[in-house]
């Protein structure tokens, strides 16, 4: 009955450092195949149940009371060590449920903007979102089996990317191909902060 | 009790909570935890192997510390117990304050990583 004593509480090794990447882009492009390629457990769901009244809904406005919606996402992990953990977040896809994804946002590391080039518009709220907030992003483009290959230049263009975000092309089901997109983000976003905080002026 | 506020029919279903109603039972309807704010990244471990003798939790309560004998975040916690992340983190509140879990907000405190995080990413990354 002695449920005083615990048996870890006391000089328990410290718990690892958590960090988060966010998988964006339109829906059915690969979210979270790409999250499933990488992880080491299937994908996890989990729902966040929002009440919508003063979340600014036009199509809502007048309407009272509890109104609630579910939001999916779904997310993967990988224990880098013993001290890090990172978790791959694909982002719900509806634009109205931008405030879930300030929470997301938050202390991420960097995002992935996946497009595939059949409908690269269903990718530019996304780009909006990231180039408005300063989280560092890279554009993937999903190659899908039938679609017309194009330079990535072109897509670059066509999307208006600012140069300094890099591009690549990946195969979301492929492990080492999300791996080299999963680096040239980090790589990207490690400048960026860099940037920002290593006393580079100008 | 006006008997104009609701029909019989809302009463039925509020005093027989259903599924849509039950993660609001298990809270005793409370939308915000005791204490602490998680993170869908913090990271939890109970600090005991059973918290079967304390009274006053729930089984979600007790489930979240049989899950948390190794280090989950509260959004697998969410996503193993199939319950919505608002829940988890009222239950994890009560949790923290009984001290049966410990919780590591994300990024080191700050919610901003520095370089060596960024490095150690990318050379884990590399490894995969
Ligand atoms: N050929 C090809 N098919 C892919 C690729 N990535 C995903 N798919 C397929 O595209 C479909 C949609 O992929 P999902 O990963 O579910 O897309 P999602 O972005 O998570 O979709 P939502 O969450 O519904 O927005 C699936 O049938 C995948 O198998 C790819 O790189 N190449
Ligand atoms: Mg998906």
């Amino acid at each position: 009955m002695d449920y005083g004593h615990s048996e870890r509480a006391a000089g328990a090794p410290s718990l690892p450092t958590a960090v988060k990447i966010l998988i964006a882009g339109g829906f059915g492009v690969g979210k979270t195949t790409l999250v499933g390629a990488v992880s080491e457990t299937k994908p996890l769901r989990t729902e966040e149940v929002l009440t919508e009244t003063g979340v600014g809904i036009d199509d809502l406005s007048g309407v009272e009371g509890k109104t609630t919606t579910t939001v999916a996402m779904d997310f993967g992990r990988i224990t880098i060590s013993d001290d890090l953990v990172l978790y791959l977040f694909g982002t719900p896809g509806q634009d109205r449920f931008w405030f879930v994804w300030d929470e997301l946002a938050l202390g991420a590391i960097g995002a992935v903007v996946l497009a595939d080039t059949r409908r690269l518009a269903d990718c530019f709220p996304s780009i909006d979102y990231f180039e408005e907030r300063g989280t560092p992003f890279v554009v993937a483009v999903n190659c899908f089996d039938g679609a017309r290959q194009y330079r990535l230049d072109e897509v670059q263009t066509a999307l208006n990317l600012d140069p300094g975000v890099p591009m690549v092309l990946c195969d979301a089901r492929r492990r080492e191909s999300v791996r080299d997109v999963l680096v040239t983000l980090l790589e990207h976003a490690m400048k960026t902060w860099e940037a920002r905080h290593g006393g580079i002026e100008g | 009790m006006a008997a104009e506020d609701g029909s019989a029919e809302d009463r039925w279903v509020d005093d027989h909570a259903g599924p849509v109603v039950r993660p609001y039972a298990m809270t005793g309807g409370r939308a915000r935890p005791v204490t602490g704010t998680f993170d869908l990244i913090s990271l939890v471990m109970a600090t005991r192997s059973d918290a079967g003798g304390e009274s006053g939790l729930g089984p979600e309560h007790l489930a979240i510390v049989a899950l948390c004998q190794r280090m989950q975040s509260v959004a697998e916690i969410a996503a193993h117990l199939d319950l919505p992340v608002g829940t988890v983190r009222v239950l994890l509140g009560d949790l923290m304050a009984r001290d049966l879990v410990r919780v590591r907000p994300p990024g080191g405190g700050a919610g901003v990583p520095d370089e060596s995080v960024f490095e150690a990413v990318i050379n884990g990354l590399r490894a995969l």
